[in-house]
């Protein structure tokens, strides 16, 4: 178990380094990330501009869903990156070298891809939530300090998992790459609103069975007490972690069927 | 012409080359319209007049944005800036053919592909669930026309960015404040109409409108006669300003050109 921790500090502090020694280009590169996560708070700037409420949610609560969707969001791309370099791999065979060396092929995917800039979103997601939480009157007692505690390391987990599924499909469609970001990009554009306010058939698929309701959605209705428009008991508002603890499985399954679906290219 | 012809028929065929990174693409715009659509839609539940655009209008526009997202290439382009980078761009300043001729015939290739094989099945798609807006015959030539534009102001406004890397290693720096604010102030985020005035203001006075929200409006029949033509000519401006000043960007570029090895 300590092993491959101490492999992958290793493998992410080869990287942290090489992208330190441009430093110019690392500083742009993370202001450039910061200012243009700005786009997506500024859209719901723009949409309580001429709305008091979206369903039963008013634009501080939409704040917070969204600076957690963004910091969950950026610390996920930070951790296993965003999965966008292994269709490549697929594409022109070198996955063959992932598949000799004695590791698993997802550690290796994951461990090489470790951009220090994807910090520069959840800054701007992290300023966001300072700026929101005081005036949220949010009554913190110790079970709603714990799911705020949990509920970062719940939701990238969950984000990892779709993430890792929709990646999987690079193995049938070796240029399909852009198929994952229905759900990586779209995942973030989803869970940074209440889920209520989508269609049925929207909600069951996007939010259920991806489970992308979990993220934000239902942790947050338990910190800001506040009641599921849809009727759903109030002991779904926990379940984060247990969804995050499945869909990790079902990812983990799911990258070894792929897996073994690949067929090399010849690299 | 000819030769634009030519180019134009490879800027087709490289996108051609993926079907399946077509199909995901598809894909992908499909969920972020509906996503969209849905958020939009909660807005008019307590009102249903926002800057002048009705429910329709606004589930209209959102597919069309996403329908358009790619004939207008909104996101990083950067193809010119990596030939500045490593060199290759010595090549296509010794050839016989300007390169902002080359990239705007090539753009003009890739544009009609991404418009029928990106554009239109997003916007059936949500056609099959919501109840859109349809232009009359004569807007949908200028729907057309403008699209035609808007994909030239684009290109202009990608060549001069990209031009960028004459004095700069890295553009990225300069690649991602001209995407945030291309995409805030073009409509692509969200529809100019839910903008506040003073914003609104400013981005019907900034360039990037002409790369979205005017052909989706002009598609919304929201502008009639001399205003027609005069937001088509104003984009028809953008377009000309855009490519004069990444002919001047070119020229100074060449002076300033070092090539390392080679």
């Amino acid at each position: 178990m300590v092993e491959p921790v101490l492999l992958w500090r290793r493998l992410v502090g080869a990287q942290i380094r090489s992208q330190f020694q441009y430093r110019v280009s690392f500083v742009l590169d993370l202001a450039g990330n910061f200012l243009i996560s700005f786009v997506d708070f500024l859209a719901v700037l723009v949409i309580f501009h001429n709305v008091h409420r979206l369903g039963t949610w008013n634009v501080r609560e939409v704040a917070f869903l969204y600076a957690f969707s963004s910091i969950s969001f950026a610390l996920t791309d930070l951790v296993i990156g965003h999965l966008d370099q292994f269709p490549q791999k697929i594409r022109d065979g070198t996955f063959d070298i992932l598949l000799v060396r004695p590791r698993s092929t997802l550690f290796q995917v994951i461990g090489s891809d470790f951009q220090m800039r994807r910090l520069g979103k959840a800054i701007q997601g992290a300023i966001v939530l300072a700026y929101v939480i005081g005036s949220l009157h949010v009554q913190w007692d110790a079970g709603r300090i714990a799911m705020f505690v949990v509920m970062v390391p719940a939701a990238i987990v969950i984000f990892s998992s779709v993430w890792v599924v929709a990646g999987c499909l690079a193995f049938w469609t070796t240029d399909g790459g852009e198929f994952a970001n229905a759900f990586t990009y779209g995942g973030n554009f989803l869970a940074q609103y209440p889920i209520d306010i989508l269609s049925v058939w929207l909600r069951r698929f996007l939010a259920y069975i991806v489970p992308l309701a979990f993220v934000c959605y239902f942790p947050a209705l338990y910190i800001l007490d506040k009641r599921d428009t849809l009727g759903l008991p109030r002991f779904v508002d926990f379940l984060s972690p247990v969804v995050a603890l499945v869909a990790a499985g079902v990812a983990g399954v799911t990258w070894q069927f792929a897996v073994r679906h690949y067929r090399s290219a010849g690299g | 012409m000819r030769l634009d012809w030519e180019i134009a028929k490879v800027g087709w065929r490289r996108y051609a080359a993926y079907p399946w990174a077509t199909a995901a693409g598809i894909f992908t715009n499909t969920v972020f319209g509906f996503i969209q659509a849905y958020i939009l839609l909660a807005v008019y539940e307590h009102r249903s007049d926002v800057g002048g655009y009705d429910a329709t209008d606004t589930l209209t526009y959102v597919f069309l944005a996403q329908a358009l997202i790619m004939t207008v290439y909104m996101f990083g382009w950067q193809e010119l800036a990596l030939r500045i980078r490593d060199g290759s761009i010595a090549t296509d300043l010794s050839r016989p053919l300007d390169p902002q001729r080359y990239w705007l015939a090539y753009d003009l290739g890739r544009a009609p592909y991404h418009f029928v094989f990106r554009g239109v099945l997003p916007f059936v798609f949500g056609a099959l669930v919501f109840a859109f807006h349809y232009p009359t015959v004569p807007d949908a030539f200028a729907f057309v026309l403008s699209v035609v534009l808007a994909v030239i102001v684009s290109l202009g406004f990608r060549f001069l960015y990209n031009s960028s890397a004459f004095w700069f290693v890295d553009v990225r720096g300069v690649m991602m404040v001209s995407l945030t604010v291309s995409l805030f102030f073009s409509g692509m985020v969200m529809p100019l109409s839910f903008f506040p005035s003073w914003l609104r203001t400013l981005a019907h006075a900034l360039p990037f409108a002409s790369i979205m929200q005017t052909p989706i409006d002009i598609w919304l029949g929201k502008h009639h006669g001399a205003a027609l033509v005069g937001v088509i000519a104003l984009q028809a401006f953008w377009g000309l300003v855009f490519l004069g000043l990444g002919r001047l960007t070119l020229r100074a570029g060449r002076q300033k050109l070092v090539i390392q090895g080679g």
